[in-house]
């Protein structure tokens, strides 16, 4: 026990002077230098509780208290974790048993304080949703650093074992926005967004195909300083969507900026689309499913209420209602993220570009096939003249041959039942 | 004791009525979903079919019969004009035109309903059957000619512009709501369900119809077929039992997807 507590002290000590002789350099440690571990050179009594010491106790994982809480921790665990590589004593977190001498200590100790070390995270927790909402209630169940981090296991989030690691990721942040008890008590809005991201195209990428690159909660919520939506400062404030999902997309953000949706938005147009109107923000499916794409022609509708009326009365229009898409949806006609007006000569309806657009289909379709009006009106004499007077005239004959064969059944109706008991009588 | 029967409608025009029958309610199940896009009955019964795609090909193929069925019927009809000189299919008893009497029957006719004046005596084409020939008759130079437009686009659009089409697929639309609505309201009422007919008549299926009931319901037939002395040649014997089984069948299935189709566009109408 002597033999391993000087060979404590002595690496305790080789490690804070590598990092007084290494200050001035780079140093490969991602935060900053944990301050004490310098402390035990140069205070001298009485002499802080050793790893050891507590280890005494709590070595065994399966420890309890007299109150029968789970009071373990796994010395395996915490010598592979990243507060262990570097030596952290456990009074350096569990700061107010700096001083104790008399084991065991009282069993309510204060709560360990991360920004000790890591000031500026938890600055911008302390910015967060989840901040808030344990400020606004005292019982809140809302997130803190351990929830995310755990305790003694730690790990950087580089490391495939650590519950911050981008595969791991959208598991631990389902441990609550999965659990029906934490979306209760929280409020949470959104409901169960974990089982959503799941079958999504990105939650699919980690899990099934294991892409590092595919986003995953905190691509676009951001990780300590997470906030609501309605927050013009959030990540995932409706404005700011585009800057997101461009971090990653950038060859379509580019063309969304050039679009008139993207232009809109720009200036501030909150009816403009953005990514999300679309492709949803948490079940994002690959552009080829069926289901989204009809329910992208909806989503256009709620703005063109107009156009996807005359839509639905085309051909188009009255298949994709059907729910096959095999016919043009919106997108097809006028492109999806770089939609520019029809007097633009840059679109996809412009005169000019109309005929290859149609080609896209009807691939020998010529000048005189695209004067088609894909979204004709039959109420609308200047725009389809022909076409109103030839909805006027069905419109009329039909309610002509049904009124008067119609009266003409009603009359004969009564008559008929007087001729079949005549008849009936006479045989 | 059989009771004596004449021919009303060869076996050519029977089968041929066959025909249309099939290609018609065929043409009008896969295509009302199309109407009705935005029900959730056209969705399941194109659903049942499989896709849009089968559907679509479904009811080409029905339109390719009901054009042959067409075709078949003109060509007959020339011949009959051409080779055999029946001047009588254009003007008279025996024709389909409508004519002065027509009008004077119709009139008749609502007399009767109300108790105003006698029963007029109809001959072998009545004013309502001249109405539903004449309707299914025009229904299939509109339908099938809008039809073939828009079953080819591309190439028509070397003859038409393309707003053309967005006629085509409405005149379409209409008129063959127009067509269905009547055939499965007013040609049944008028042929099968009114109360002296109810269930149903089977003169399509046997071609026959009883002596009796030809003097009763198409008197002015009767009396002119007497006095020509050519009743003697119509007389047949009475339908086989098996044939007027099978008209039954056919004939309550027709019935019966016709009204349930007109149930679905009254719900869609309606709601």
């Amino acid at each position: 026990m002597r033999i391993k507590h000087w060979l404590a002290f002595f690496s305790v000590l080789f490690v804070a002077t590598l990092t007084f002789v290494a200050a001035k350099g780079p140093t490969n440690i991602p935060m900053k230098a944990p301050p004490a571990p310098s402390r035990p050179a140069v205070v001298k009594a009485p002499p802080e509780p050793a790893n050891d010491d507590c280890l005494a106790c709590h070595g065994d994982p399966d420890a309890k208290s007299d109150t029968g809480r789970r009071i373990g921790v796994d010395p395996a665990k915490f010598t592979e974790s990243v507060h262990g590589a570097l030596d952290l004593k456990c009074v350096d977190c569990h700061a107010d048993l700096k001083k104790t001498t008399d084991f065991p200590h009282p069993s309510k100790l204060a709560k360990v304080n991360c920004a000790g070390c890591h000031q500026e995270k938890v600055a911008e927790y302390d910015r967060s949703i989840h901040a808030a909402a344990r400020r606004q209630s005292a019982g809140s169940v809302a997130a803190t650093c351990v929830d995310c981090h755990g305790t003694h296991d730690i790990r950087q989030k580089t490391d495939p074992k650590s519950l911050t690691y981008p595969l791991n990721l959208p598991a631990t942040c389902g441990r609550c926005h999965g659990d029906p008890d934490v979306i209760k008590q929280g409020h949470i809005q959104i409901g169960n967004v974990s089982d959503l991201y799941k079958d999504s195209i990105h939650g699919k990428a980690v899990s099934k195909s294991g892409l590092m690159v595919a986003a995953n909660c905190t691509s676009c919520h951001g990780s300590h300083d997470i906030r609501k939506k309605s927050d013009p400062d959030s990540r995932v404030f409706r404005r700011n969507i585009p800057n997101v999902c461009g971090s990653c997309h950038e060859g379509i953000k580019a063309q969304y900026d050039n679009g008139v949706h993207g232009i809109a938005n720009g200036r501030g147009n909150d009816k403009a689309p953005v990514c999300a109107d679309c492709h949803t923000a948490h079940q994002i499916q690959r552009a080829d499913v069926a289901s989204w794409r009809l329910d992208t022609i909806r989503e256009c509708g709620t703005c063109h209420a107009d156009k996807i009326t005359t839509y639905r009365d085309t051909f188009h229009g009255q298949v994709t209602s059907l729910g096959f898409v095999r016919v043009a949806a919106c997108s097809d006609c006028h492109g999806a993220h770089d939609i520019h007006g029809k007097a633009d000569p840059r679109s996809t309806v412009a005169p000019g570009n109309i005929v290859s657009t149609c080609r896209k289909c009807h691939p020998t379709a010529g000048e005189n096939f695209a004067k088609y009006d894909p979204h004709a009106d039959k109420h609308d004499k200047a725009r389809n003249p022909v076409l109103f007077y030839a909805a006027g005239f069905m419109k009329w004959l039909l309610l002509g041959v049904f009124g008067v064969f119609g009266l003409h059944a009603v009359l004969w109706l009564p008559r008929g039942f007087r001729e079949r008991r005549g008849q009936a009588k006479h045989s | 004791m059989s009771t004596p029967y004449v021919r009303r409608f060869d076996s050519f025009d029977r089968v041929l009525h066959g025909f249309l029958m099939l290609s018609f309610l065929g043409l009008a199940a896969t295509g009302l979903p199309l109407i009705f896009s935005d029900q959730p009955w056209a969705r399941r019964m194109t659903g049942i079919l499989g896709s849009f795609e089968v559907a679509g090909w479904l009811h080409r193929v029905c339109a390719t019969m009901l054009i042959t069925v067409f075709a078949v019927h003109l060509s007959r009809l020339g011949r009959r004009l051409i080779f055999q000189r029946d001047f009588g299919l254009l003007w008279g008893p025996r024709s389909m035109v409508p004519q002065p009497r027509d009008l004077t029957d119709a009139v008749g006719h609502v007399k009767w309903f109300l108790g105003l004046g006698a029963r007029p005596r109809f001959d072998r084409y009545t004013y309502w059957e001249k109405f539903d020939y004449w309707a299914v008759f025009w229904g299939m130079g509109i339908i099938g000619a809008s039809g073939l437009l828009l079953w080819f686009p591309v190439f028509f659009a070397n003859v038409v512009p393309g707003w053309f089409f967005n006629i085509a697929l409405l005149v379409h639309g209409e008129e063959a709501l127009l067509a269905v609505g009547f055939i499965f309201t007013m040609h049944f009422f008028n042929g099968h369900l009114r109360p002296e007919k109810f269930p149903m008549d089977r003169v399509i299926f046997t071609g026959r119809v009883s002596l009796e009931e030809l003097e009763e319901e198409r008197p002015s037939e009767y009396a002119r077929l007497k006095a020509s002395g050519g009743l003697a040649a119509l007389q047949v014997p009475p339908p086989e039992r098996w044939l007027v089984r099978l008209g039954t069948v056919i004939g309550t299935t027709a019935v019966s997807i016709g009204l349930l189709l007109v149930g679905f566009i009254l719900y869609a109408v309606l709601t």
